[in-house]
């Protein structure tokens, strides 16, 4: 990695005749942050990997042995897992579906001559900045059945919403998108202010109608930022833990982080689940790809 | 807004504030309603209907800070009388502040746990700010070779699920004794961090114009003296945002913090939800431990206000 930094630079360049090279100095600033990365977040990994193909328990003393690709093949024919998956996926789905139509609704009803909009805005965006863990456990008490404050404003009686294994991922999704709608309005936000004005009033002048004028001028412009969005609480969703966790144990919630937890730290089969995680990390890889390319096709414009 | 305004467009937009506000209302209210418990009497914190008029009272926090068990009998009048009020405040919930040998006072896990958040958080945030501001220059401003690919790998450490490298970690950690020690989270941290801070930064040193150094070098300043003396201040707003920004994630933490530590260097994000156990949690006190907890981050929110687009975006999106 150290060779592939060292490059040439300009030979005018005057300071590299005093003091420390430009060369140098590049690779002292940037060699260091490379190292931690890699001895941190690599080497980790790598050694995970090794894992991956042994049926090693951390609960015992037993030696690993090595499996081949055993825990691959096991995990992959496992119809749990696939299911682990499948709620995975329904989560990304609801939740991801709901921020995009409240946090743009909302990007929408605030891009207009709104009083205190500043303020507002501000404090819209708060519940993303909380951490999901500590106040997603305070829906707990919210979504109680008996005196939740939601299911009072709803008129809902005594609606189960974490005990009843049908509602609870939706509940779990609900809070979800309570916090993050503010991070798709605060992207939608930048993309509307970012529409030309003249657009609107040539199809002002053109007597287009709201709708023809929503989805021909407002959606496409601010498609790409949508998207950036869209893709960032994909990864997210898909990774999600703290708040399934805190707020169910339904077997019903259980996403593809919480087994993988389950499985490393409290049934100790870490050969395996160290298999499950490369299969996780290759897919969160896979969408960090699509959403760099994204973010710097955005940064060119 | 364009000067000539329909009817139609007129009532639109009162029908938009409207809609504003109650959107607004429905957000807040859950933070509304931690705060609102905080300050309520035990009694009044689970009713139906719930209470949203009462006498405002400080006993939460004084729970919160205090270990407490349960009283067996009623206090004396005298014994009432001799405690100090907030222990008063406690005997009134029909439980006692638990005392060591010497009549000293113990200290629930909360603050505790809330020193380890900070000594974390702020440790994790210095080394990821610093070294990443280091790097961000270097990557602004001279030719690195397959620059995007190296940018792309320290983002792609950013992405990684917290359960998928902790299993490694664990390991790692139990062999060379760092699972349930600050230093421990304080790598974890600095790592997740310092990608973040990597790409953030690199965009506020992109936007401070290469001329200021270049002038710098030409009246004599070498490389390194150019950037302490020039880039260095001119990045303050850009540092002081980063900063920020990695306190709040180290801060809010959960996954790592769960893992890794269980008694001696636990953070406050795994703590407050052990709080719930079985059997009838008092919400008032566990509400009192999140708006704590809650507080810097709301306030610092406010403070970056202009620098949020940027932050979520990895210095992508200015505005």
């Amino acid at each position: 990695m150290a060779t592939a930094v060292m490059t040439t630079l300009d030979p005018r360049s005057r300071a590299a005749a005093r003091g420390m090279s430009d060369i140098s100095i590049r690779n002292l600033f940037i060699i260091p942050t490379i190292l931690f990365l890699i001895v941190f977040n690599i080497f980790p990994l790598l050694y995970s990997l090794g894992y991956s193909f042994t049926d090693f328990r951390a609960s015992g003393n037993a030696a690993a042995n090595f499996v081949g690709l055993q825990n691959y093949r096991t995990l992959l024919n496992d119809p749990f897992i696939w299911n682990n998956f499948v709620i995975t996926a329904k989560y990304v789905v609801v939740s991801v579906i709901g921020q995009v139509v409240v946090g743009f609704g909302t990007a929408m009803l605030l891009n207009r001559d709104i009083p205190l909009k500043g303020l507002i805005t501000t404090l819209l965006l708060l519940p993303m900045m909380l951490s999901m863990a500590v106040v997603g456990l305070f829906w707990k008490l919210l979504y109680d059945p008996s005196f939740g404050i939601i299911n009072y404003a709803l008129g809902l009686g005594k609606f189960e919403w974490l005990s009843n294994p049908d509602m609870a991922l939706y509940a779990v999704a609900l809070t979800d998108i309570w916090m993050w709608s503010p991070f798709v309005m605060l992207l939608s936000l930048a993309g509307l202010s970012a529409v030309p004005k003249h657009l609107y009033e040539a199809a002002a002048i053109d007597r287009a109608g709201p709708l023809y004028t929503f989805f021909r001028i407002t959606l496409p412009l601010v498609a790409p930022i949508l998207m950036i969005a869209v893709i960032f609480r994909t990864m997210e969703a898909f990774k999600t833990f703290d708040l399934a966790y805190i707020l169910t144990s339904q077997p019903t919630t259980e996403v593809i982080s919480i087994r993988l937890y389950k499985m490393a730290f409290q049934e100790w089969q870490t050969g395996l689940s160290c298999a499950l995680a490369y299969i996780v990390l290759i897919m969160v890889l896979a969408i960090t790809n699509i959403y760099v390319k994204y973010l710097n096709k955005v940064k060119e414009r | 807004m364009a000067a000539v305004q329909t009817t139609s467009e007129r009532v639109l937009n009162r029908v938009a504030i409207v809609a504003v506000l109650v959107v607004t209302l429905i957000f807040l209210a859950p933070i509304y309603w931690i705060a609102s418990t905080a300050f309520k009497p035990r009694n009044l914190a689970t009713t139906i209907p719930p209470t949203v008029v009462f006498t405002p009272e400080i006993s939460p926090f004084v729970k919160l800070m205090v270990r407490r068990s349960q009283m067996r009998e009623q206090p004396s009048a005298e014994e009432y009388a001799a405690a100090p009020w907030w222990e008063q405040m406690v005997m009134d919930g029909g439980e006692k502040v638990v005392r060591d040998g010497k009549g000293e006072v113990q200290l629930s896990g909360y603050p505790n746990r809330f020193m380890n958040s900070l000594i974390v958080a702020i440790t994790s945030t210095v080394l990821a700010v610093g070294m990443g501001t280091f790097t961000a220059y270097g990557f602004s401003r001279f030719k690195v070779k397959g620059e995007a690919d190296l940018l792309f790998f320290i983002l792609s450490t950013r992405m990684l699920p917290p359960v998928v490298v902790a299993i490694p970690m664990f390991l790692m950690y139990r062999a060379v004794g760092l699972n349930d020690t600050h230093w421990g989270l304080i790598i974890l941290y600095t790592a997740f961090n310092l990608s973040f801070s990597v790409w953030l930064m690199k965009g506020f040193m992109d936007e401070i114009p290469k001329e200021y150094e270049e002038a710098a070098l030409v009246d004599g300043y070498t490389r390194m003296q150019a950037f302490f003396k020039i880039v260095l201040p001119e990045a303050a707003t850009g540092i002081a945002a980063t900063a920020v920004f990695c306190f709040i994630t180290a801060w809010n933490e959960y996954a790592f913090a769960l893992i890794m530590t269980n008694r001696r260097a636990q953070t406050a994000p795994p703590f407050i939800p052990s709080q719930v156990g079985s059997g009838l949690p008092d919400w008032t006190v566990i509400a009192a431990g999140t708006l704590l907890f809650l507080l810097p981050v709301a306030i610092f929110t406010f403070l970056l206000r202009n620098h949020l687009l940027r932050g979520v975006t990895f210095g992508a999106i200015r505005k």
